[in-house]
């Protein structure tokens, strides 16, 4: 890791204060993303990974450490707009078309009526969603839905990419293609992603680290720097570079259980 | 309506109607039996103050012979179905047809017909129901976005509602009288009075709707607040501003006839006392008719506002 770090965290602790007492969901995260990367957190339920990424998009302020996001704390970064966030559920706003769900951001950002057309157009092309523009969220399909929040995060010029388990509710063969999707607008986009998920064939399969979570309270037990090719067909899973990576997530999963 | 459903609201007004008409029976007697004595008929029991005492049951029972004359009798207490009806159409069409001040001959709506005077009624309630429900969501608006407002207004809306409306509208209209104001604007307080409120409950309610994930999609967004009242709650609010409307354009009929009852210068409400003043309970039945009439239509053409709406924000199929 050579360039400065894009994200970059220091002993972060986070405690939540609850009716029932203190819920202590960070501890002493320590974390260096570099430019470019793609960064899949993993990790049993409930071990903080939605927390630690919604510190870096500043919606979460940690009780402790230091975090920094393109060179800014993150709330700076949030207010300028450095990244992109797909939450679990697509979210998208029922009353407005999927176009105009697209175009939300760019609306509130003052982008120009054309500019948002084109860039309406060229990320719902990306996520393969071009002709339904028009149509309402109720018209589509979980896993398209899914893909126009993703399009709604590509819409503006972030070089961030925030996404929090987007493929955890979709069954296996749709999941394998928007992985290939994802992949190819990562090589094309240039963007640093940040990637939360349960699966570890879709952590290793994605990224180019992989940082291993253990729960109460959440630590970083391992990160794990892939040796796998930037260019990857889904047969890859079926390599035993692959397998041995699968095997270390999972032992450093194991790990943290049984502590 | 699909006969299917139609038919159980007809069984439904046929028993309605069959029990109203059972019920001026008993209700009329006193009347029936004093009529019937002056008519020289022998009536049991024959002098009027026995029969005071009595109930009405026990007349009923005892005079089964001059019960047929209940259901039109001069000066009924319940005035039975057919003749409320009459009195609507004698107030209404006759009177607009054929009557001398009515539209036909005097080329304006006649002051003694119900048309006139639900159409005074009318837009009272229509004033009323858009200064309520303005001030609702002004207040909605504002009890969500000022902690202080949310913990000064939202008490004082709930105080406000526990007042009889029918103790408060004599002293709202003597007040505003007293600094000149009189007319249309006094009823039209009142109406708004009883409507803001389900409005105020109901906003709140709908700008709060949008969950936790949407707010935060729009902190990520760095909206500032107008943004997010504007593109997230008030479109979240919109089909809960229409259920409150519902109950807020009923709210503003009521007001506006309270309203009427204190000064007679014409409307149903006006129309109403005047009738109990006069003992024609017809009149007031009539007049209520109307009212319901006038409360069904505006309902349901807030409804259609409603239907219409959602389907243009794509919520509806
Ligand atoms: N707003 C909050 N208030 C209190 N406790 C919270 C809050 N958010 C999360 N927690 C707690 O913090 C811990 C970590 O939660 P988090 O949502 O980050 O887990 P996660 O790793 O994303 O789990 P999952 O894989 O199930 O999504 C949990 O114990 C949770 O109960
Ligand atoms: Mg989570």
């Amino acid at each position: 890791m050579t360039a400065r770090p894009v994200i970059q965290a220091s002993q972060l602790d986070l405690t939540f204060v609850t009716a029932d007492g203190p819920v202590h969901a960070l501890q002493d995260v320590s974390l260096d993303v570099p430019p470019g990367a793609f960064v899949s957190f993993i990790g049993p339920s409930g071990c903080g990974k939605t927390t630690l990424l919604r510190c870096i998009a500043a919606l979460e302020t940690p009780t402790g450490g230091k975090l920094s996001v393109n060179g800014m704390t993150a709330d700076e970064a949030r207010r300028a707009r450095a990244y992109g966030y797909v939450f679990q559920a697509a979210g998208l706003y029922p009353w407005r078309t999927i176009g105009r769900n697209v175009a939300l951001p760019l609306e509130i950002m003052g982008y120009s009526k054309r500019d948002q057309a084109e860039r309406v157009a060229r990320v719902l092309e990306l996520v393969e969603l071009a002709g339904f523009e028009q149509k309402y969220p109720w018209q589509l399909s979980g896993g398209m839905q899914q893909r126009a929040s993703i399009a709604r995060a590509l819409a503006f010029d972030a070089d961030i990419l925030l996404m929090d388990e987007p493929f955890g509710a979709l069954d296996e063969i749709v999941r394998d293609r928007l992985n290939e999707e994802l992949l190819r607008l990562w090589a094309r986009t240039q963007k640093t992603i940040c990637f939360v998920t349960h699966s570890i064939p879709e952590a290793v399969y994605l990224s180019t680290h992989i940082v291993v979570m253990s729960p109460r309270p959440g630590r970083i037990t391992d990160v794990i720097e892939s040796p796998l090719p930037a260019e990857r067909p889904l047969d890859i899973r079926d390599t035993p570079e692959f397998i041995e990576i699968a095997h270390r997530v999972r032992e450093g999963l194991r790990a943290g259980y049984e502590e | 309506m699909s006969m299917r459903r139609l038919s159980p609201v007809l069984v439904m007004v046929a028993g309605l109607i069959g029990l109203w008409y059972l019920a001026a029976v008993p209700m009329n007697v006193h009347e029936v039996l004093t009529a019937a004595e002056r008519g020289g008929a022998e009536v049991s029991p024959p002098s009027a103050m026995e029969r005071r005492d009595m109930g009405n049951w026990a007349l009923v029972l005892r005079n089964p012979e001059h019960l047929g004359a209940s259901w039109s009798s001069q000066r009924p207490r319940l005035p039975a179905p057919h003749v409320v009806l009459v009195e609507l159409y004698e107030s209404t069409i006759d009177e607009e047809l054929n009557g001398r001040r009515g539209l036909v001959r005097s080329g304006s709506l006649s002051n003694r017909s119900l048309v006139y005077h639900g159409l005074v009624t009318l837009n009272a309630t229509f004033v009323g129901f858009l200064i309520g429900a303005g001030l609702g969501i002004l207040l909605a608006v504002g009890i969500v976005h000022s902690r202080v407002m949310d913990m000064s207004v939202m008490p004082w809306a709930i105080v406000s509602q526990t007042i009889p409306i029918v103790a408060l509208a004599p002293m709202i209209i003597v007040v505003l009288y007293s600094i000149g104001v009189q007319g249309l604007l006094p009823k039209a307080v009142i109406s708004a009075y009883l409507s803001f409120f389900p409005v105020v409950v109901g906003m709140v309610k709908g700008l709060r709707s949008p969950d936790g994930m949407q707010l935060d999609l729009m902190r990520t967004y760095n909206a500032d607040a107008a943004t997010v009242l504007w593109k997230l709650r008030l479109p979240a609010s919109v089909p809960y501003l229409f259920a409150s409307l519902k109950i807020a354009i009923a709210a503003s009929l009521v007001g506006a006839i309270v309203g009427e009852l204190p000064v007679q210068q014409g409307g149903l409400g006006a129309r109403m006392l005047a009738g109990s003043y006069y003992g024609q309970t017809a009149q007031i039945w009539a007049a209520l008719l109307v009212a319901a009439a006038l409360a069904a239509v505006l309902v349901w053409a807030i409804g259609a506002a409603e239907r219409r709406a959602l389907r243009r924000m794509g919520m509806m199929a």
